[in-house]
């Protein structure tokens, strides 16, 4: 059972795809200054991965090994599609202020990895496991930056008053800091930090840039 | 056109405000050459890429393309992501084979990375800020080469600095790809600074 659930909780934390795999970070961080749109986009990640990866899956004897990248990027091009006019119809006022985010879902990383790296040699149950581990992975990451800026940067959590704010006649004097770019580059530094502090086996060998690269070339 | 030029190099940098293409950014930000390299890629290829795009889109998938044919009321515009992604797949093959011919040398310094500029979310980015932003050919043209040269600036510097990160002494966990998140976080934060630059 445990090892029937291994591809659903790993991706979790022991091997994250943000902060362990470096994947999917371009859109992970620009959507991060209300809880709202995070969510939002990482329900709407996860669905295009697991639909995805569930689609890939089924059709994996049948795709030629020459032409799979052109195929994989085709069919979630078509499930990111599908979920941007999903919320352009029921949900307008927040897929205004995703903007074009919801359509690089097609360039995450996480996606089109996913499915090349699981998907082209699974069955369907542990693909979509895998994919709603990894979606799962990548939503943690986002609702924790997301939690930070949104509380520090404008007192508030999904829009409700958590510290009301000096200009509201509160006593919280708003981060303004936290609502621009290198706020989320920074908590992201320091949460990957924190992370490996904890885990250690995460901590990259310490090495001079010379032999690194022969190591990877 | 100036003002756009300024504000697609610096105040909306894509990788340092928009956080496009931060994967590729940080895997290829090991050595200046290599950051040269994929910069100067980056820069062709988005100068090609949003034009043509912004062609394809007004004369072949916006509402009332298709009107000199008779046929105004077809909207095309929901294929945009697809069309986009094709152009760019193909852009980025024709450069492959380019350099491959006249600079292998170049060609092999990139190796593996050529090929992913498809998937980099700075191009596609570049074309979806384009359609969102309804730029047009002339402004396309500026708005991809300036948003290109920004980002080859930012990996470039950021490549200077890990190079001599490398040979610095900090905490284990901060290691890496977490000291990275910082420093980037840092020029982010002078980049904001330029933004009055752009300011009318």
């Amino acid at each position: 059972m445990r090892a029937a659930l291994k591809p659903l909780f790993d991706p979790l934390l022991r091997d994250n795809p943000v902060t362990v795999q470096i994947l999917g970070i371009c859109s992970a961080l620009a959507v991060t200054t209300s809880m709202t749109t995070a969510l939002t986009m990482s329900l709407a990640l996860t669905a295009v991965l697991v639909a995805s990866s569930a689609v890939i899956s089924l059709i994996r004897r049948h795709i030629p090994a020459q032409i799979r990248l052109i195929l994989q990027i085709t069919i979630i091009a078509a499930m990111v599609i599908v979920a941007d006019l999903i919320l352009q119809a029921y949900a307008y006022a927040i897929s205004q202020r995703l903007s074009i985010f919801v359509s690089l879902i097609v360039t995450n990383c996480i996606v089109l990895g996913r499915a090349e790296a699981f998907a082209m040699s699974h069955p369907v149950g542990p693909s979509i496991l895998d994919a709603l581990g990894n979606g799962a992975g990548y939503s943690a990451i986002l609702m924790v930056i997301a939690f930070l800026r949104e509380l520090l940067g404008f007192g508030t959590l999904f829009g409700a008053t958590i510290f009301p704010t000096v200009a509201d006649g509160g006593w919280y004097q708003p981060f303004g800091f936290m609502l621009l770019a290198p706020s989320a580059f920074m908590l992201l530094g320091l949460l990957v930090w924190a992370l490996r502090s904890w885990r250690s086996e995460q901590v990259e060998p310490a090495s001079t840039r010379v032999d690194r690269e022969e190591a990877l070339s | 056109m100036t003002d756009l030029f300024l504000r697609a190099v610096f105040a909306d940098n894509l990788i340092l405000s928009f956080f496009l293409g931060v994967c590729t950014f940080l895997a290829v930000s090991k050595r200046v050459e290599t950051a040269l390299g994929l910069g100067a890629a980056i820069i062709v290829i988005l100068t090609i890429t949003v034009p043509v795009n912004q062609l394809i889109l007004t004369w072949l998938l916006a509402p009332g393309a298709w009107g000199w044919i008779g046929a105004g009321e077809v909207d095309l515009t929901f294929l945009r992501l697809i069309a986009f992604i094709g152009v760019i797949a193909a852009m980025v093959q024709v450069l492959e084979m380019v350099l491959d011919r006249f600079a292998p040398a170049l060609y092999a310094a990139l190796g593996i990375y050529l090929p992913l500029i498809t998937v980099n979310c700075a191009i596609l980015g570049g074309s979806l800020f384009m359609a969102e932003r309804s730029y047009g050919f002339g402004e396309s043209i500026v708005f991809g080469f300036g948003s290109g040269l920004g980002w080859a600036l930012a990996i470039v510097a950021l490549a200077a600095i890990r190079e001599r990160l490398a040979y610095a002494d900090m905490p284990a966990g901060l290691r890496g790809l977490g000291m990275t998140f910082i420093v980037t976080g840092l020029m982010s934060m002078a980049f904001t600074a330029f933004a009055t630059m752009a300011a009318p």
